[in-house]
């Protein structure tokens, strides 16, 4: 799915809400997974010109699950250990809000460098 | 998408309908702020019942209403946040914290009531 | 010589044989010898002491069927139906007591079994016996770990299913008064368990309505980090719907803990024991729901 702008965030994440509902995940996994997609979604808008999100449904060992691939072609990450570090404070000043997509999902891969864009690949196994 | 506003005695109530775009957002943040000096509304209810995703600007959004209608003298009660939605926050590391957060429409007039009845015209408590 | 001519013969078989040829070569072979092979394997069975708890009639269906399985596997070459059939197999037995080994021992024999009437029957022919052998042993380990897979992945999945149950038991959220739900905790909470605290909990304080929680965690010896972390998130999370949530029964290592990873004891509510815990809902609530002229109901004294 492409992502550009505003109105391609809630898409996507309509989307990926749609295909994990259909794979069978429960409704709170729903919310989990419709919000990573959301915040990964957002780092694409506001750092790159554009970025695609490709969502597919994944099976390992036995165990299926959702698998989200942002990528897009902005400045990139120079440090990424910065970045995945928690910088949240309350009064939510959320940065990239890596860590906490990190959080939200059981798998999380990231390829970023400076100048080359970023492409972040997260999932989650139904239990 | 607009959000509807209504006028209840003193209070405005908000109910969003469906998923907001991050300029939905914006635009619903600046009505309300317009309204609530307009008015001279003593309190504002935004029911998010309807939003399956919360993610880090919705909240900052939320945040950023809450603050600015403080400043005008009202207090702002977040009403209808659903399980999941309030899961996967807190699993992102989002926080209302300040922000009165009620169960559904009818807690958060409740408190409202209480709130006008106990402190007056003077800056909310934080819980 | 008729040697020579033989030999040539044999050297230029291959290329006129495929593997699937030899396959229908040896399956026609192995479902004609069916009787007996099959009772020669239920035989072998018993004398290792596998399925012992089964009986010898159920032993003898169940081989029926793997038997037949096994040699369509061997002839189709595709092993959806073999994986189908192993799972529903898996889940008939696996209530029986029927562990791991025995599974993989039984299929194990009967490739065995199997591999001595090829033979038996091929013996004469040294070449022919080692083409047949090239088609018959790569499958025949194939639906020996297919078969293995299959049942391995439909134990894990019921172990699951019984945790999930487990749990489900061991975390009750009550409703003791209108607007007040307590939960208790005992024992160890795992990382599972926590998150099903939590949808639980929320779930009871949309049901319920409840504007107070008391969280009791008397019963919880110590807990680590994660878990800890993910407690304090479920506090948060309740707040979200409006509840407050009480947290009782403190252990000083669960304090240390909770000290440990950054939160401020001083902003979360917590509660000597659960008595406590519950007079002070009370107040909450009494404070809340009770207009301002009439008193406060009474404590107990």
């Amino acid at each position: 799915m492409p992502i550009d702008r505003d109105a391609d965030i809630v898409a996507a994440r309509q989307k990926g809400r749609e295909l994990a509902s259909r794979c069978g995940f429960p409704t709170t996994d729903l919310a989990v997974i419709a919000t990573a997609i959301s915040e990964l979604a957002r780092n694409i808008v506001r750092y790159a010109l554009h970025g695609e999100i490709v969502l597919k449904l994944v099976e390992e060992n036995g165990r299926r699950g959702i698998e989200v691939v942002a990528s897009d072609d902005g400045p990139g990450i120079p440090d990424l250990t910065r970045a995945m570090q928690d910088g949240y404070s309350t009064s939510g000043s959320l940065g990239l809000g890596l860590p906490g997509t990190r959080r939200l999902m059981d798998d999380f891969e990231i390829a970023s460098d400076f100048g080359k864009g970023t492409e972040v690949t997260v999932r989650r196994w139904k239990r | 998408m607009q959000v509807p506003i209504l006028k209840q005695g003193a209070y405005l109530i908000a109910t969003v309908q469906s998923a907001l775009t991050d300029d939905d957002l914006k635009q619903l943040r600046d009505t309300l702020v317009v309204s609530v000096s307009k008015v001279r509304s003593r309190g504002v209810i935004v029911d998010v019942t309807a939003l399956d995703v919360i993610d880090s600007f919705a909240t900052r959004t939320l945040r950023d209403v809450a603050h600015m209608i403080r400043l005008r003298g009202a207090e702002t009660v977040i009403v209808g946040i659903q399980p999941e939605v309030a899961f996967s926050m807190v699993k992102l590391g989002l926080s209302l914290e300040g922000i009165a957060t009620s169960l559904d429409l009818e807690e958060g007039l409740a408190y409202l009531d209480r709130k006008g009845k106990r402190s007056g015209p003077e800056v909310g408590d934080q819980r | 010589m008729p040697t020579n001519s033989q030999d040539f013969a044999t050297l230029t078989e291959p290329r006129l044989e495929t593997t699937a040829s030899r396959l229908r070569e040896l399956v026609a072979h192995l479902r004609q010898q069916r009787a007996q092979l099959r009772e020669e394997w239920a035989r072998l069975i018993t004398e290792a002491q596998l399925l012992t708890a089964m009986t010898k009639e159920e032993i003898f269906a169940e081989a029926t069927s793997v038997y037949d399985n096994y040699v369509e596997a061997l002839e189709t070459g595709t092993y959806e139906a073999l994986q189908a059939y192993a799972r529903n197999l898996s889940e008939r037995i696996i209530p029986r007591g029927v562990e791991t080994h025995e599974v993989v021992g039984i299929v194990l024999l009967l490739r065995d079994v199997l591999a001595r009437s090829l033979f038996a029957k091929y013996q004469g022919d040294f070449n022919k016996l080692n083409r047949i052998l090239d088609a018959y042993e790569p499958a025949a380990n194939r639906i020996a770990g297919t078969v293995a897979v299959g049942f391995v992945q439909e134990r894990e999945r019921i172990i699951r299913e019984q945790q999930e149950a487990i749990r489900e038991l061991s975390t009750p959220v009550l409703q003791v008064r209108e607007r007040l739900l307590i939960l208790p905790i005992i024992g160890v909470i795992d990382p599972q368990r926590t998150r099903q605290l939590t949808e639980q909990l929320l779930r009871g304080i949309r049901t319920n309505r409840a504007k107070v929680v008391v969280l009791d965690i008397t019963g919880v010896p110590y807990i680590d980090s994660p878990v800890a972390n993910h407690l304090v998130q479920t506090v948060e999370a309740a707040r979200l719907l409006g509840a407050n949530v009480i947290v009782t029964g403190l252990s000083p290592e669960i304090a240390q803990t909770l000290v440990n990873i950054g939160v401020d004891l001083g902003k979360m509510n917590t509660v000597g024991d659960l008595q406590g815990g519950i007079e002070e809902a009370e107040r909450l609530l009494g404070y809340k729901v009770v207009p301002i002229q009439e008193p406060a109901t009474a404590h107990p004294a």
